[in-house]
């Protein structure tokens, strides 16, 4: 949200000049709607992310027909067509079950009622200062009837809610630290007790939108049309934004100042790719031959944890949310703490002691039927997602660099998988693309298009995009196992 | 008798010769003998200063030929041998380190001393010989992991492998390059499998889907011969020795339980085992031809021995009683064959009503038959008698809403009386009367209905001496009622009160039908009485003075039970000893008043309706008792605001299911919708918002239609085109079912109103109705 308001400021100070000048290139002034006094609302012309230029995404109107019908059910199931699957739409496949997913949660039958159901999408969103969700699930909670008094925050909303909120707070920063007695709390609490469906349903949601908070931000979705910060009165040719600029292709300023910025260390990026690809050919053959010790791999995965702490972003500077979004959580200095410098009393999460395909697929699906299935088709298609491509390179099998990936995010949450060899992190992922992955799992409102930029220079934004979904995936997972693992203890 | 372990148990293996017992888990690896009463830790295998990963097991297995050999499988993906014969105290004996991923299960070759198989996460399966140092060959399952691994006990080359899939493929151990089988066994992983020891051919396997299926592979194609479905994902299964279709389970989640099943059986285990406090993760039968012995080890760090005779056996619990009464009165019920035998003597008794018996022939085959088997009685009502055509009628003519109150009530009545139910007609009226502003009501009505009231004591009287003759039967009846059949259930009485019971259920009879019944001298009188038009019912007012006669009489019996009912002729109905707890709860006095107030209020003090909420409250609560729900909803959809506030949200409740799942049982499907509409319990009208969604399949093609009703995506082509105006049909379709053209419902009526040929040109005379 921060960015947005920054970017905004930058438009309006550079109105005072343009204002006077016009468009330079086609030299239109104000058009006749102005004269007539009716102020339309028009987008700030990002497209549907603030980090991909719009070019680079695909048009509505010239999608295939597989990506029409998903168009079409989007529509039919929203009334929308918004940022998110504009920019998710890069990967047909995983959109499909993932819109499939979220209308189940939100629409189809669930032991939860519908305005509950956007009421939590919303706390959770909150607790990553997400705006942009935050104002699509305010409408769709005034949609389906639920009481406005409500969004003046968590303590106006039922005591079943706020209940939750605690649940919510520790699910998003901190999952490792979820007990049996979190559980214990919200089941029996008399009269505003959970029950065990219903708190399963309330489990998802939450770890989705948390997830979707991450996405959010990592592909710097922009705010939609109807909302906040997602449109300005003035008419087009005041904006250093034109018509003619898209049909010549270049953007605002700062998108030209980008590209110089990557035309300057193209032959380094270049080399990135190559010495990406080396290492993992590298790995692929001598991992039979030099076999690590059994201590030092398990020291890999503790240095590999402890070095996760140290990866952050330089400008920490602190984050002051919009008021409007505030308000909906409570304890906003409750924030990501890293696992290993807390990690002293928290026991490593063993996934081969827990593990999603055969214990949380299971419970979920026995108290939030079919559920369970949607989830574990969204976790496949995510995790199994290839093309065979990298950046120019085609026919390479990528199932290494997603699986360090996938296991660094569980690493960030202390899970550990006993058969991998946590070195190979190191190897595959560099230091501005850890920062990254950390800040968008952990800390997602702290990400800037710097930092999506000074990653994987030379990759497309499609792969950039893939990269953001197999993180959600693997957060939103993460959040499920510690969730899920809480409650199977309480049942026993 | 059980055992403590020091950490979770993943996985347990018996020794050839069943004294000893291994236990491995993340953090244990011991093995136990097997004494009389107790287990005795015998060795530790877990050694050395710091446990590396290699000993954190996922699967253990003991050599059934050599008993100094084991193999563990470990998490990080390393398959161990150990040898129990080496001196030192590591008994390590090899590692092999070729799986990439966790590998999840070990085998041993059931004859052959040195072949090893192993089967990981990573997809692979390899064939280890324990004489050389890496495997023998390599079988890639072309799928994501393989969940388990079994030599075949009777093909010596055969071995089955599961996947997370959902697949199962038989390999011969001699082609490492394709398997020789494959299908789909399960929704979602297959996490275990298992041959049956004796028979050949026989592969069970159980998955996340909660099934275990019993699989004969003699065939050409894999054929499910038994599907035992369980209540939580199957995580182990194991044959039970010397009983050819017995089977253990446990589960991986949330059920602790070790289950017994009999194949045949597939519902109720055949014995239950409840010790674990924590998911069972292992269980093997101790001895290979010893069915009494199973042991088991389990995430709550025990190892237990059960033995079979000790189990908990469902069926014993099980509740062979069963009891449905159909729509038209028929009543089945199955009981315990011992019980229906002693009583059945008095079966010819059953006289006006066909009783049906049937039992169910015992099949010595069958382990079961004696345990739980039951025998089932029909009740049939006598035709004719139980027609329930009234209620139909009722149901589609109600009027319930769009129509002012009076009208309805009007309505309503009229239809009541069309019916034949005066009583409801009455009360029809009279809630008009109460409720709708006094100007519209003419005089003489106001009298008919005192007049009524009183005129029903003579009635009443008669009812009540058959009563008194039967002593101690009024509690009996009512019980009855409640059950929704009088008659089956009062042969159960004694006998000597069998004649008055008769009697009794004759009138009784009436009361679940109250159209059948009305005491004949009263039936003409009431019939006019309850016109409202003002000519017609002036010309018969002097008639009325038999009931002047009649109020003094109603006096009398003021201070017994019946009539609680202000203004329903109460006394027609049969129902006075079923209501008694009701009345009492009702001041006598309060009723009389009511009558004379009816006439009184209207005109002089104007008491508001409000005063009579809580006389209507009761009335529609006395319907209700009845068992007439249908009058007790319909009147609350009519009055709405009036007085649903004055009866609670569940009892509201209670009675909007009782109808609609009546009317829906009468395939009113309409109604019902109509009264789910109208409801305002959140309960009842949330039923029209729940899964609303019609799937539809491609005619073409017979694929569902997934993304859209009408166009399919796999053979392109609409589904429904209209016959008429050849454009896609979205909404509701009519075809003939003569020539199945059809199109668009208004298109089709107004073709066949011209012309009665098919619109389609296929020379069918459709027909449309």
């Amino acid at each position: 949200m921060r960015l947005a308001t920054a970017a905004n400021e930058a438009y309006t100070a550079s109105l005072a000049v343009s204002e006077l000048l016009g468009c330079k290139q086609c030299g239109g002034g104000g058009g006749p709607n102005e004269e007539l006094g009716i102020r339309i609302p028009r987008t700030l012309g990002h497209g549907p992310s603030r980090f991909i230029p719009e070019k680079e995404i695909l048009q509505v109107g010239s999608e295939d027909t597989q990506m029409h019908a998903l168009f079409a059910d989007s529509f039919a199931a929203l009334g929308r067509l918004d940022n998110i699957t504009l920019v998710m739409v890069f990967h047909p496949q995983y959109l499909e079950s993932f819109l499939k997913t979220q209308h189940y949660l939100l629409q189809m039958d669930g032991p939860l009622p519908l305005h509950f159901r956007h009421y939590i999408g919303i706390m959770a969103a909150a607790r990553h200062q997400c705006s942009y969700l935050v104002n699509l699930h305010v409408n769709d909670f005034l949609h389906v009837g639920g009481d406005p008094k409500w969004l003046n925050g968590l303590e106006n909303a039922p005591q079943k809610l706020q209940n939750l909120g605690e649940l919510n707070k520790v699910l998003a920063h901190r999952p490792w630290l979820i007990t049996k007695e979190h559980i214990e709390g919200l089941l029996k609490a008399e009269e505003h007790s959970w029950s065990l469906a219903e708190l399963v349903h309330a489990v998802v949601l939450l770890t989705h939108y948390h997830s979707l908070a991450s996405f959010t931000f990592g592909c710097g979705i922009s705010p939609e049309i109807h909302c906040d910060g997602g449109h300005t009165f003035r008419p087009p040719s005041v904006s250093n934004y034109c018509i003619c600029d898209i049909t010549n292709g270049n953007h605002s300023v700062d998108e030209m100042q980008v590209n110089s910025a990557g035309n300057v260390s193209v032959s380094d990026s270049f080399f990135e790719v190559e010495a990406l690809m080396e290492k993992m050919r590298q790995l692929q053959e001598c991992r039979d031959e030099e076999e690590a010790s059994q201590e030092e791999m398990a020291s890999r995965f503790e240095i590999e944890k402890r070095e996760s702490m140290f990866v952050f972003s330089s400008d920490d500077e602190e984050v002051t949310p919009a008021r409007d979004v505030s308000r909906h959580f409570e304890d906003t200095s409750y924030g990501y703490k890293d696992f290993s410098r807390h990690g002293m009393h928290v026991p490593t999460f063993r996934v081969q002691d827990y593990c999603w395909e055969d214990h949380g697929y299971s419970l979920v699906n026995r108290l939030y039927p079919d559920v369970g299935q949607l989830i574990d088709e969204k976790f496949h298609i995510a995790y199994n997602l290839t093309y065979n491509t990298m950046a120019m390179h085609k026919d390479v099998d990528t199932s290494m660099l997603r699986r360090a990936i996938w296991n660094y995010i569980h690493c960030m949450f202390g899970i550990r998988y006993d058969d991998y060899d946590y070195g190979e992190i190191n190897q595959l992922l560099d230091r501005s693309f850890k920062v990254y992955i950390k800040t968008v799992v952990c800390t997602p409102e702290k990400v800037t298009k710097r930092m999506y930029d000074s990653f994987w220079r030379q990759f497309k934004h499609s792969e950039k995009v893939h990269v953001n979904l197999l993180l959600i995936e693997a957060r939103m997972q993460a959040e499920l196992l510690y969730a899920l693992r809480a409650i199977t203890r309480y049942m026993t | 008798m059980h055992c403590h372990l020091d950490a979770p148990a993943n996985a347990i293996s018996v020794c050839r010769d069943a004294a000893q017992v291994v236990v491995a888990g993340r953090s244990i690896f011991k093995i136990y003998a097997i004494e009389e009463e107790q287990f005795v830790e015998k060795l530790n295998l877990r050694v050395g200063r710091k446990p590396s990963l290699n000993l954190s097991c996922a699967d253990v297995v003991w050599h059934q030929m050599d008993e100094n050999l084991l193999a563990t499988a470990a998490t990080n993906g390393v398959v161990v041998t150990w040898n129990l014969g080496r001196p030192s105290r590591n008994k390590q004996d090899q590692l092999f380190t070729e799986h990439k991923r966790t590998v999840n299960k070990v085998c041993f070759h059931p004859t052959e001393a040195h072949v090893l198989l192993s089967g990981s996460q990573d997809g692979f399966m390899k064939c280890f010989d324990l004489r050389r140092k890496d495997s023998v060959s390599t079988f890639s399952g072309q799928s994501e992991s393989v969940r388990d691994v079994q030599f075949s006990i009777r093909d010596y080359f055969t071995f089955a492998s599961t996947f997370e899939n959902g697949n199962v493929q038989l390999w011969d151990i001699r082609r490492p390059d394709r398997c020789e089988r494959m299908f789909t066994a399960h929704n979602g992983p297959v996490f275990c499998c298992d041959w049956h020891p004796e028979d050949r051919g026989w592969l069970a396997t159980g998955g996340r889907d909660k099934m275990v299926k019993v699989w004969d592979m003699t065939t050409h194609r894999a054929k499910e011969v038994h599907c035992v479905q369980t209540i939580a994902s199957v995580a182990r299964v194991k044959w039970r020795p010397e009983c050819r279709h017995h089977l253990a389970t446990c589960s991986m989640m949330v059920d602790h339980n070790i289950y017994v099943w009999d194949v045949r059986r597939p519902f109720v285990p055949a014995a239950m085992f409840e010790e674990h406090r924590d998911v069972t993760t292992g269980i093997a039968w101790r001895h290979p031809h010893d069915p009494s012995f199973l042991l088991s080890g389990s995430k709550d760090s025990t190892l237990c021995q059960h033995l079979f005779r000790d189990a908990s056996q469902p069926v014993e619990r099980a509740n062979p009683e069963g009891l449905c009464y159909g729509l038209f009165g028929d009543l089945a019920f199955a009981a315990k064959e011992s019980l229906v035998a002693t009583e059945s003597g008095r079966k010819p008794y059953a006289g006006d009503r066909r009783h049906i018996f049937f039992k169910r022939k015992l099949d010595p085959a069958e382990p079961f038959a004696g345990l739980a088997s039951s025998a089932l009685s029909v009740f049939e009502m006598e035709p004719g008698s139980g027609s329930m055509s009234w209620f139909v009628d009722t149901a589609e003519r109600y009027a319930l809403a769009g129509r002012p109150l009076a009208e309805l009530c009007d309505h309503n009545a009229k239809v009541a009386r069309e019916l034949g139910r005066n009583q409801v007609a009455q009360t029809w009226t009279m809630l008009r009367i109460i409720y709708c502003s006094p100007g519209l009501v003419p005089t003489p009505n106001l009298n008919h209905s005192v007049g009524k009231g009183s005129s029903c004591g003579l009635p009443l009287m008669n009812s009540f001496n058959l009563k008194d003759m039967a002593p101690g039967l009024g509690s009996e009846t009512r019980l009855d009622r409640s059950k929704g059949d009088t008659r089956s259930d009062t042969v159960l009485l004694d006998s000597s009160a069998t004649l008055i019971t008769n009697e009794d259920n004759e009138e009784t009879e009436g009361s679940d039908v109250p159209a059948d019944y009305l005491l004949g001298d009263v039936e003409g009188e009431e019939d006019e009485l309850y016109l409202l038009d003002p000519e017609h019912a002036h010309p018969e007012e002097p008639e009325y003075v038999l009931p002047q006669e009649a109020f003094p009489l109603r006096h009398e019996i003021v201070d017994t039970p019946p009539g609680p009912e202000h203004l329903q002729d109460k006394a027609d109905s049969p129902h006075v000893s079923g209501s008694e707890a009701d009345a009492a709860s009702l001041a006598p006095v309060d009723s009389s008043f009511s009558l004379i107030s009816v006439s009184h209020a209207l005109y002089d003090s104007r008491l508001p309706p409000d005063f009579f909420t809580a006389l209507v409250c009761d009335m529609l609560r006395f319907y209700a008792e009845q068992g007439d729900v249908q009058m007790a909803v319909s009147v609350l959809i009519v009055l709405g605001e009036r007085v649903r506030k004055d009866i609670d949200e569940q009892t509201q409740e209670h009675w909007y299911t009782s109808y609609i799942d009546l009317l829906q049982r009468f395939c009113l499907w309409n109604v019902s919708n109509e009264v789910v509409k109208l409801s305002t319990s959140r309960a009842i009208s949330c039923l029209n918002q729940a899964s609303t969604t019609l799937h539809v399949n491609c005619s073409h093609c017979k694929r569902p239609m997934s993304s859209r009703g009408w166009v399919c995506d796999r053979c392109h082509r609409c589904a429904s085109m209209c016959a008429v105006c050849h454009h896609v049909v979205k909404g509701l379709f009519v075809w003939c079912q003569g020539c199945s053209h059809g199109g668009h419902l208004q298109h089709i009526m107004k073709w066949l109103e011209g012309s009665s040929h098919c619109p389609a040109g296929c020379g069918h005379l459709c027909e449309y109705s």
